[in-house]
């Protein structure tokens, strides 16, 4: 019986991940895209964006222990600590190792961001775009979960999410084009 | 009573080191190491356009220098209506070079710079030769780099950031160039002519006079020694007097201001005395500007300009300059929209000390005076007229080189 | 203890998060630039100017002596 739960707090842990992940990829986005209402200050969103990054890395920790101590997968710390060295669904599963080690150099360089400095930050900040999509591939691929309608509604509204602002950023004329506009000097 | 200028005339070019040292005799090396003192019992005040007192800065680079500073002798001269660091450069090289050694000398440096406007090419050429002439004095301690042309590249920042990086741009201070400047080490960013008046200073002058270049509604044009107590109207007189009626006069520079000629005219123009009153000497530029010529528009073409040689660095100058650009235009042209008095006057109060030089915080300075000065003229432009007959012709910039 | 707001004026991109988190000391522009009110902070802004300077997108802003 406690194995079971084990096996189903990894699975549970990682769909939430994957739902606050890509929550925090698109707060990140509207960050960056300065978008603001007289009811909606930038730091809103920038603050949304910290804590819950933060508490998708609670649910992440979740997601990674409950699968390692879980008798039932036969997962060592190795394969969650050395990416495609498990014997179970190697190339899913290693993904999900880089993903983790790409979000946790964001992690501490925007926690420990007056020590890194500005430049070092915003390029390690970068490489999300990469980190998100190699998130979602594990799952899709790794996921016990994704021949459930459920699994492919969850996976559909958060990559069509972070696509769609992701589109919208991309779509900017210029990075200072918002502030051209209101300048009619 | 010429003494920066003393000598053979301005139109003979440079002069040699031979005929330098006829004058002055031997540089008195062993003078440096009083100078500082005595500079800074002398009151010398800098000649950028600062005003900062040249033995408090030489002593802020000794204490930090410890042999290994640098001096940059700074010709960039980018201020538009200024003639006299190319001049000086151009016909005086050696004593240019003397301050520069003494200053080495003086706070413990072992590299000089000569940092000369890529646009003054008589200056270049007679520095350029005038340092192959002193090769023994200077042994191997000297260079000259030319300044990019622009107003800013001449901030003693941006001087420093160009020698470093190749960018003419101001930085951010601190650490100022005393502290931390070419090479991270502490350098010395002194103008051209204050280095030829320590040079005299050195040599037992007092460096009462100062170099001005007059300009406008004046009848000889061009750069002139002062002494330091003469008022307006002796230096004008010795211009060869007003040409037109004068109603203002542009006191500094761009970076200075506009100062209704009743209220300068018979006042000496000592920086204490012009400080008293708030007005500065500057970089010594006196541009006359006739009652018949428009200061409205005079003001919109400066104005222009210095938004125009923004380093865009900074959102408040490089969008407040702009906006206020625009709005000086439309003033000019006599179309104004109903706020932009409001808003120029609005705006030119909010952007002072809020950029990384105080590039917007001489601009408006200038708006100000302006608007202080020819307040009625703002007034009649907003309602959409103007009571000048001749509307400013040509800009008040950039006037041929006084020396061949 | 004489704390003072600085902004880098070169790395200030106008974001405007510092005059959000401390409005009673940080205005902006009419381009989203803050004007910084002078004098130094009082004790009980602290906090909220400390936020104010984790908040800065690209650490313009610093609280210093």
């Amino acid at each position: 019986m406690s194995d079971t739960i084990l096996w189903y707090a990894t699975r549970g842990a990682g769909v939430v991940t994957l739902i606050l992940l890509s929550g925090v990829v698109v707060l990140g986005i509207v960050s960056s895209m300065r978008w603001q209402t007289p009811a909606w200050p930038r730091f809103l969103t920038t603050g949304f964006h910290r804590n819950l990054a933060l508490t998708t890395l609670a649910f992440l920790a979740l997601h990674i222990i409950t699968a390692v101590v879980d008798p039932f997968t036969a997962l060592g710390w190795n394969a969650a600590l050395i990416p495609f060295s498990s014997s179970y669904r190697r190339f899913w599963l290693g993904l999900g190792v880089v993903a983790v080690y790409l979000l946790l150099a964001i992690t501490i360089t925007s926690l420990l961001r007056p020590l890194f400095g500005y430049q070092a930050w915003r390029a390690v900040h970068w490489l999300a775009y990469a980190m998100w999509p190699v998130a979602v591939i594990h799952g899709i691929g790794t996921g016990t979960d994704t021949r459930f309608l459920w699994m492919w509604a969850i996976e559909a509204v958060c990559i069509g999410a972070v696509v769609a602002a992701a589109a919208w950023r991309w779509g900017r004329t210029s990075p200072t084009a918002w502030r051209e506009v209101r300048v009619n000097g | 009573m010429d003494r920066l200028l003393s000598g053979p005339p301005l139109t003979a070019g440079a002069e040699s080191y031979g005929a330098h040292q006829q004058r002055f005799g031997l540089l008195p090396a062993a003078a440096a190491r009083s100078l500082i003192g005595r500079l800074e019992a002398s009151n010398l005040a800098g000649r950028g356009g600062a005003g900062f007192p040249v033995g408090r800065k030489w002593r802020a680079v000794a204490e930090r220098a410890n042999r290994k500073g640098v001096v940059l002798a700074n010709g960039a001269e980018g201020e538009p209506l200024s003639l006299k660091d190319r001049t000086i450069m151009a016909a005086r090289p050696h004593l240019v070079i003397d301050g520069a050694v003494l200053a080495a000398d003086a706070v413990g440096a072992d590299d000089i710079i000569f940092y000369v406007g890529a646009e003054h090419q008589a200056a270049e050429a007679a520095m350029r030769y005038a340092l192959t002439e002193r090769s023994a004095d200077l042994r191997g301690r000297a260079r000259l780099i030319q300044a990019p042309r622009g107003y800013v590249a001449g901030e003693e920042s941006a001087a420093v950031h160009f020698v470093n990086a190749g960018d003419a741009r101001p930085t951010i201070t601190p650490p100022r160039p005393f502290e931390r400047g070419v090479g991270g080490r502490p350098t010395l960013v002194q103008n051209v002519e204050s280095l030829a008046a320590a040079a005299l200073v050195a040599r037992g002058d007092d460096a009462g006079t100062s170099l001005a270049t007059l300009s406008g509604a004046v009848r000889r044009t061009g750069v002139m020694e002062i002494g330091l107590d003469a008022t307006l109207a002796e230096v004008a007189a010795s211009g060869g007097g007003l040409v037109r009626p004068v109603q203002a006069v542009l006191l500094g520079g761009y970076f200075g201001g506009w100062v209704d000629i009743n209220d300068v005219w018979a006042r000496p123009l000592a920086p204490g005395s012009l400080r008293a009153h708030g007005h500065a000497f500057g970089c010594g530029v006196l541009y006359f500007l006739a009652e018949e010529t428009c200061g409205v528009e005079a003001t919109a073409r400066i104005i222009g300009y210095l938004a125009s040689q923004s380093a865009r660095q900074c959102g408040p100058c490089l969008f407040g300059l702009g906006a206020i650009d625009a709005a000086c235009r439309r003033l000019a042209a006599r179309s104004a929209q109903p706020d932009d008095l409001k808003r120029i006057a609005r705006w030119s109060g909010q952007l002072a000390g809020r950029g990384a030089c105080k590039h917007p915080d001489g601009a408006t300075g200038l708006l100000r005076s302006a608007l202080g000065v020819f307040a009625d003229d703002y007034a009649a432009h907003q309602r959409g007229f103007c009571v000048h007959r001749a509307p400013a012709v040509g800009r008040p910039v950039a006037m041929a080189e006084a020396v061949a | 203890m004489r704390e003072q707001l600085q902004v880098d004026r070169i790395r200030c991109d106008g974001h405007g998060l510092c005059a959000e988190l401390l409005p009673e000391v940080i205005a902006l522009d009419d381009w989203g630039y803050p004007i910084v009110k002078a004098g130094t902070l009082a004790p009980a802004l602290l906090e909220h100017a400390r936020k104010a300077v984790a908040a800065c997108p690209v650490l313009a802003l610093t609280l210093g002596r």
